[in-house]
């Protein structure tokens, strides 16, 4: 072993370790910004490596610094920018939108490898040679390419720019996906045998294949298939470790995917789904609307911003229960001005924090954080829950099926089992929505139709913003 | 390396991603899932390797040049992204009465 060798291997195992420490540490509050600049630091660490190595032996073209910086650069700066200027609210797309390049990255190296064998280097670096090589590219490819196309189909459905198409939730879907499964395997025999022009019919089949699974899945499951995908770019990864022959690259990407498997998991569990139903029972709207229709409200009963701030004055204790609704309307900050007004009337107040609130786990407690709302306010929903019947006001803003206590009661409901806020045992709970329409599941919400429940129809923003002039007039919040 | 311990080193590899998260409070699901998928931009070696070794093969260094891009897209949006939104947890409490 010559000293190159050497000291890549050391900084290899180094920057493993760091990685595995990085994702540990993301999994605890405390540790988790330290652990995230660790886990950058491990992945430049790895990229020194490998420069210093490739100095170090083969030396490297001038021509391949040129391009290498030329990439760097552009991905990089396009990468920061987007980092930076992308809201809150959209974080769910933007995973998923970085999740798809790095799938695309992993597809591509698979697919420069296989167009052009390259031949004559030090180390004999003719990828064809042998069936271990093709196989590595294939998976590389297919998974790569699901990844991609799959992502991108989440980000644009979270987006808003795809709608679900009405034919993906019959069963012709099935028939469909089938046969785009079945044609990436005949591509990836037909590979195997040597026809390498069948790769083209892999990057097609799979990209097709990516779309046809991610197309029928509804809004609400979308974290889950973000997460599942996210998993998927780290045996891309691994895939692509393979090809180019690198441990650092297999152990990484094994890493993120086997980790990524267990994070869907844990989502999954917290919206009581099941990976199963996720991935191939269609949108929950579809069901439900075949399944129970009883859908209609028959007793709603809808109040004024006023009300709503005199009963909240009298309050005692208050939860906020935010949801999507309030991501939507951006107005956790005017959310923040009202709590703060009811906080300086010595009102209690909390917030009740559902796992799967807004369209990602933890996507409120970014919000709420945002608009500098107290870490220790922000109540887990066991935490909370045995507090509703000694609660007064309850604001739900902008959320729905969370609050469903068809979840509870009605065994036929399809929300039945998830876990819910029990918000209907406190005193009073106001609604602030802008219509009658159902959540994500498209399922009634009897919340809805309970006594000691009423309605303020409007936009979240508009409507706090109201509330905190009612509270002005009611001398709330001035000493 | 031989193919059979680069099956070892995936293997372990997967135990070690598999043991690596237990409990993961709902609040880091999004960062943890951010993060990791900053790491899953690890593919930027491999391009790496691509275009050190494509020799002058102009289409090759291009394909690797885009594939680093779309890494490196990958990764420093990842991690600044996960940076953003841990950040906001950190912040100090504030206004406590």
């Amino acid at each position: 072993m010559n000293l190159p060798v050497i000291i890549k291997f050391v900084i290899d195992l180094l920057a493993v370790l760091l990685l595995a420490l990085g994702i540990k540490g993301l999994s605890k509050v405390k540790s988790a910004r330290d652990a995230n600049r660790l886990a950058a630091f491990a992945m430049s660490l790895s990229v020194v490596g490998l420069l210093s190595y490739y100095l170090g032996t083969s030396g490297i073209a001038i021509q391949s610094w040129i391009w290498i910086i030329i990439g760097s650069i552009i991905g990089s700066l396009f990468g920061a920018i987007l980092a930076k200027k992308v809201p809150m609210t959209s974080m769910p797309e933007t995973v998923a939108l970085f999740n798809g390049c790095g799938g695309m990255s992993s597809l591509l190296v698979a697919l420069g490898v296989a167009i052009f064998p390259i031949s004559g280097g030090q180390e004999n670096f003719d990828f064809f040679k042998s069936l271990i090589n093709e196989v590595s590219i294939s998976v590389s490819i297919f998974v790569g390419a699901i990844t991609f196309t799959g992502s991108i189909v989440a980000m644009a459905k979270l987006q808003g720019w795809l709608s679900t198409p009405g034919w993906t939730q019959s069963k012709v879907r099935h028939f469909v996906n089938i046969v785009f499964a079945v044609a990436s395997l005949i591509a990836f025999f037909d590979l195997i045998n040597g026809n390498t022009s069948s790769i083209w019919l892999l990057v097609i089949v799979s990209s097709l294949l990516g779309i046809g699974v991610t197309l029928p899945i509804g809004g609400a499951d979308m974290p889950v298939v973000i997460s599942l995908l996210n998993s998927y770019s780290g045996i891309a990864a691994a895939a692509a470790g393979f090809v180019v022959d690198s441990q650092l690259l297999i152990v990484a990407g094994a890493m993120v995917g086997a980790a990524g498997l267990i994070l869907t998991q844990v989502m999954c569990k917290g919206m009581n789904r099941s990976l199963v139903s996720v991935l191939f029972g269609g949108s929950l709207s579809a069901q439900s609307t075949a399944s129970s229709g009883s859908g209609e409200y028959t007793n709603i009963t809808s109040c004024s911003v006023e009300e709503c701030a005199l009963t909240l004055e009298a309050a005692n204790k208050v939860i906020i229960v935010p949801g999507y609704g309030l991501a939507v309307a951006q107005a956790q900050h005017t959310l923040r001005e009202v709590t703060k007004k009811l906080e300086q009337n010595g009102i209690e107040v909390v917030y009740a924090i559902h796992p799967v609130a807004g369209r990602m786990p933890g996507h409120m407690n970014v919000l709420l954080a945002e608009a500098d709302v107290p870490y220790e306010q922000l109540k887990e929903m066991d935490v909370v829950n045995p507090d509703f019947p000694a609660t007064d006001v309850v604001l739900v803003l902008g959320a729905n099926d969370v609050v469903n206590p068809q979840a509870k009661n009605d065994s036929s409901s399809p929300l039945y089992g998830m876990p819910v806020l029990d918000v209907q045992e406190a005193r009073t709970v106001f609604v602030i929505k802008r219509g009658m329409s159902a959540g994500y599941s498209g399922i009634k919400n009897d919340l809805f139709d309970l006594p000691n429940t009423s309605m303020v129809f409007g936009d979240a923003k508009k409507i706090l913003n109201d509330l905190i002039g009612e509270l002005k007039d009611l001398g709330v919040g001035e000493k | 390396m031989s193919f059979i311990s680069l099956l070892w080193v995936l293997l372990l590899g997967s135990l070690l991603g598999l043991e690596l998260i237990g409990k993961v409070p709902p609040t880091l699901h999004t960062p943890l899932m951010s993060g990791a998928n900053a790491i899953s931009g690890i593919t930027m070696l491999a391009a790496l390797t691509l275009i050190v070794k494509a020799e002058g093969n102009v289409p090759l260094l291009i394909i690797g040049s885009v594939s680093l891009g779309f890494a490196l897209f990958n990764v420093v949006g990842g991690f600044f992204v996960t940076d953003r939104m841990l950040a906001m947890f950190s912040r100090k409490p504030s206004n406590k009465k």
